[in-house]
C-alpha cells in the first residue's frame, strides 16, 4: 500500500480459478446449464418438424418413409430424450418469466402467479388448437 | 447440542503463502452465534492473525461476505448451530482476488459502480434549489424501484455469478440492479446514459441468466431481474430505432 493508504501498489493477491466442472457444485448451476443444453433439443424439434412437413408436402411415399425414419430406434429414443429437455425449457422459461416482465397495473405490480398461468393457459390454448387442426 | 464446533478456515499470508490453506479451529457452540461470532472469538482468543472484514453485525454494512460451506453468506447472519455438527469451511468471497486470508480485494467493484451513475440524474438543475425543498412521490412510485434500493453492496451475488467468475469485465449483478434502481426512480431521467453503459460488450448481454445472484442476495433485491429487464429494454428500443420514425421513438 502506498503511504498515504491510496491504490495498492506491490499487494500480491492470490487469484483463484473457476474451475471446469463449476457447474456439478450445485444443483442450480447444473440445472441451468440443463436448461442451456435443452436449447439443442428445441432446435431439433424444429428441424424434426420442418422435415415432417416437407416430407408431407413430397407426397404419401415420402410421408411413408418420413414414418419409417421416424419409427427406427435411434430417433425414437433421441425424441423421447428430446421431450424431457423441451419439457424442462418450458417449465424453466415459464418460471423465470416474471422476473424479466415486470407488469404493472394500476400502479401494483401483477403476481408471478397470474403472469406463469398465463403462459400454461397460452400452452394449453394454442396445443389445443394445434390438435384440433390435425385431428379434424 | 455439543460444546464446540470446528471451523475451516482458508488461510492466506501474501508474504509466505503463494496458494491458500485450511487451518482448523474449535469455536463454542451456542445457539445465538453466528459464523462471524465464531470468527471474532478465534481473533480475539485463540489466533490474533486471521484476518476479516466485519462491522455493523447486522447485516446493514454488507463488510462481513464469506462463502459458508461454498455458499455466499453474510457471515453475522449465518448461525453456528446451522451446520452442526460441523465442520464449517469458511473461505473468502468466490471470483475476486484474495488480499489475507478471508478479506478479498473488492476494487474491481468500485471502479464498476459509478460508470452506471449510481445517483439522480434529475429533469432540471437543482443546484439552486432550497435545501428543504422536497421531491414527491406516491406509494406505487417508491414500490416500483424500493427493492432495487435495498442493496447493501454486500458482493455475495458476484460471488455466486459464474459469469462474473469466468470472465471478470462482466460489470455485474449488483451494478446493474443498482442502474435499474436510479432507472425506476420517477425523480430521474438518466435511462439512456445508463442504457449507453449497459449496451456494451461488458453489461447486460454477458449474463446468462443463472439467477444465483437473486438467490444468494441477503437483502431480497432481485438483480437477475433487472438484468432480464434491461434485456427487454435494450431489445424493445432496438426493435422501435428500426421500425418508427425518428420523432417517435
Amino acid at each position: 500500500m502506498t503511504p498515504s493508504g491510496g491504490t495498492p501498489t506491490d499487494l500480491r493477491v492470490y487469484r483463484p480459478r473457476l474451475s471446469t466442472w463449476w457447474w456439478t457444485r450445485k444443483r442450480t448451476y447444473f440445472v441451468f446449464v440443463m436448461r442451456e443444453l435443452s436449447s439443442i433439443f428445441i432446435a431439433w424439434f424444429v428441424v424434426y418438424l420442418l422435415l415432417l412437413v416437407y416430407a408431407v408436402g413430397q407426397g404419401e411415399a415420402a410421408y411413408r418413409r418420413f414414418l419409417d425414419w421416424a419409427s427406427s430406434p435411434w430417433v425414437t429414443v433421441v425424441n423421447v430424450v428430446a421431450l424431457v429437455f423441451v419439457l424442462l425449457h418450458t417449465v424453466t422459461w415459464f418460471n423465470l418469466t416474471p422476473q424479466a416482465m415486470s407488469v404493472r397495473v394500476m400502479d401494483r405490480a401483477v403476481p408471478s402467479f397470474h403472469i406463469i398461468a398465463g403462459q400454461y393457459t397460452g400452452l394449453v390454448v394454442v396445443s389445443g388448437f394445434v390438435f384440433w387442426l390435425v385431428t379434424r | 447440542m455439543a460444546d464446540s464446533i470446528q471451523l475451516r478456515v482458508s488461510r492466506f499470508r501474501p508474504e509466505t503463502d503463494s496458494a491458500p490453506r485450511w487451518q482448523e479451529y474449535d469455536v463454542p457452540l451456542r445457539k445465538e452465534w453466528t459464523v462471524l461470532d465464531g470468527l471474532n472469538h478465534v481473533k480475539n482468543e485463540v489466533d490474533t492473525t486471521l484476518s476479516f472484514r466485519w462491522s455493523c453485525r447486522m447485516g446493514i454494512c454488507g463488510s462481513c461476505g464469506m462463502n459458508v460451506e461454498g455458499e455466499p453468506k453474510l457471515t453475522c447472519g449465518t448461525f453456528l448451530s446451522d451446520y452442526e455438527p460441523g465442520p464449517i469451511t469458511i473461505e473468502p468471497l468466490a471470483n475476486f482476488p484474495v488480499v489475507r486470508d478471508l478479506v478479498v480485494d473488492l476494487t474491481d467493484f468500485m471502479e464498476k459502480l459509478p460508470r452506471i451513475k449510481p445517483w439522480i440524474i434529475p429533469k432540471e438543475d437543482h443546484g439552486n434549489v432550497e435545501p428543504d425543498v422536497e421531491f414527491l412521490q406516491t406509494p406505487g412510485q417508491l414500490d416500483a424501484y424500493r427493492q432495487f434500493s435495498m442493496c447493501i453492496n454486500c458482493m455475495l451475488c458476484y460471488a455466486a455469478c459464474p459469469v462474473y467468475g469466468l470472465d471478470p469485465e462482466f460489470i455485474g449483478p449488483a451494478a446493474i440492479a443498482l442502474a435499474e434502481r436510479y432507472d425506476l426512480d420517477s425523480r430521474d431521467i438518466g435511462s439512456p446514459e445508463r442504457m449507453d453503459v449497459l449496451i456494451q460488450h461488458d453489461g447486460i448481454w454477458g449474463c446468462t441468466f443463472v439467477g444465483e445472484c437473486t438467490r444468494v442476495c441477503p437483502k431480497h433485491v432481485d438483480p437477475a431481474s433487472a438484468i432480464q429487464r434491461y434485456k427487454l429494454k435494450a431489445a424493445l428500443g432496438t426493435v422501435k430505432a428500426f421500425l418508427l420514425p425518428r420523432g417517435a421513438r
